[in-house]
C-alpha cells in the first residue's frame, strides 16, 4: 500500500518514490527483471557514443518499455558544464524521439573529481542555469551542502538531488544532519517542494533512513545492479522505500535517554 | 567527392554528397534510436535528411545506454 499521493516534479507526477538505474546489471534481462520487482516508474538512462559495430545488435531500449517507464536522461561522466549542457540537449532528442515524457527532464550530473565523483558545484549551477533558460526540468545531483543545495533550488532547478554518499559507494547516508537542513531549508514556505536522495546507498535500511528523514524519493543504481541477487535486492529497495515513506507520515516517538515500561507497573504478582 | 569526416573520434572517410539521413543508412543505424551533432551542434531528427555532410565534419552519433 503506497500513498496515492503522487510525488510532483515539474510537471510530472510520480506514483514511486524509488528511481533506479539501469547501469551495471550482468544482463538485459536482469535488468527488466530487476526495475519489474522495483516496482519504479522513473529509470535513469545514460546518453553515450553509439558504437556502430555492436556484434549482438541488442539496444537498451529493447528491454525498457518507453509506454511504461519515463525515462530520466542523466549527465553523468560529463566533467564540464558544456559538456553537460551538450549531452542534455542530445538526450532530449533521443527521448523527443521515441515519444517518451522524459524528453523534457535530465538528471544534471557535473562531476568534479574522477576518484569520488563529488560534483562540481561551479559547473553544475553554470550548466543548471543554462537548462533551466533552454526550457529543461533539471533534478539536479549535488553533494549534501545545504548552501549549494539553496542556491541550485533559486536557480531554478526542480528537484535537488544530494547524495547520501560518493556514487556506487554503498556507505549510505553519511550525514543525516546536512540532509535534514537541506529538507528544512529548502521545504520552508514550500513543502512540497521535491528533495531525492541520489547516490550512495547500498542497503534497504539505507533507504529507509533517507525517506525516514523526509527525503520524497531515492535514486540508486549499484545498490541493486551489485547486489548477489538484483531482483531481490530489487524488491527489498521498493519495501524500504515504502517502510520509511509510512515511517515518516507515522510520527515517530521521540528518543529518550532512559526506559519507559510498555506493560503496566501495577498488579505484577508477589507484591 | 570524397569526404574526411570524423565519428565519434574516429576518421572516416565517405562518398559525398551525403546527408546525415543517408550517412545513418550506410552506417545501418536506426534513426529513431540516435540523436546526432555535428560540429558540436545538435542536429534536429527532422532536419537528419536536409542537413548535408561537409568535408572535415566532426559528428556525434550517440545513443541511450545504462546509466544511474
Amino acid at each position: 500500500m503506497m500513498s496515492a499521493e503522487p510525488l510532483k516534479i515539474g510537471s510530472f507526477e510520480i506514483t514511486s518514490r524509488l528511481f533506479v538505474g539501469t547501469g551495471k546489471y550482468a544482463t538485459y534481462e536482469l535488468m527488466r527483471e530487476a526495475l519489474a520487482a522495483a516496482a519504479c516508474q522513473v529509470v535513469t538512462v545514460a546518453v553515450r557514443r553509439e558504437r556502430m559495430v555492436d556484434k549482438t545488435g541488442r539496444n537498451i531500449l529493447d528491454f525498457l518499455d518507453p509506454a511504461k517507464y519515463i525515462l530520466l536522461p542523466n549527465t553523468a561522466g560529463c566533467f564540464n558544464a558544456e559538456d553537460a549542457i551538450r549531452t542534455a540537449q542530445l538526450g532530449r532528442e533521443l527521448l523527443e524521439g521515441l515519444g517518451n515524457a522524459g524528453a523534457s527532464w535530465v538528471k544534471l550530473e557535473v562531476l568534479g573529481d574522477r576518484k569520488t565523483l563529488l560534483p562540481d558545484p561551479v559547473g553544475t549551477l553554470e550548466a543548471l542555469k543554462t537548462l533551466v533558460a533552454d526550457g529543461f526540468c533539471v533534478l539536479c545531483y549535488t553533494s549534501d551542502d545545504p548552501v549549494m543545495a539553496r542556491r541550485l533550488k533559486e536557480a531554478g532547478a526542480a528537484s535537488v538531488m544530494p547524495a547520501g554518499s560518493p556514487i556506487g559507494s554503498g556507505q549510505g547516508v553519511l550525514n543525516p544532519s546536512n540532509i535534514r537542513i537541506i529538507l528544512e531549508t529548502l521545504k520552508e514556505g514550500d513543502p512540497n517542494y521535491p528533495i531525492i536522495v541520489d547516490a550512495g546507498v547500498g542497503t534497504p535500511s539505507d533507504v529507509t533512513i533517507a525517506m525516514e528523514l523526509g527525503a520524497d524519493g531515492v535514486l540508486l543504481n549499484t545498490g541493486i545492479a551489485g547486489a548477489a541477487d538484483p531482483v531481490t535486492m530489487a524488491h527489498a529497495m521498493r519495501l524500504a522505500v515504502e517502510s520509511g515513506l509510512l515511517g515518516r507520515r507515522a510520527g515517530r516517538i521521540p528518543r529518550k535517554l532512559y526506559a519507559t515500561a510498555s506493560s503496566p507497573l501495577a498488579g505484577v504478582i508477589g507484591k | 567527392m570524397p569526404l574526411h569526416v570524423t565519428i565519434n573520434g574516429e576518421g572516416r572517410q565517405f562518398d559525398g554528397p551525403l546527408s546525415i539521413a543517408a550517412l545513418l543508412e550506410q552506417l545501418h543505424v536506426e534513426p529513431l534510436r540516435v540523436a546526432v551533432e555535428r560540429n558540436r551542434a545538435l542536429v534536429r531528427r527532422r532536419d537528419f535528411a536536409a542537413t548535408t555532410v561537409a568535408d572535415g565534419d566532426t559528428l556525434e552519433i550517440v545513443t541511450l545506454v545504462g546509466g544511474g
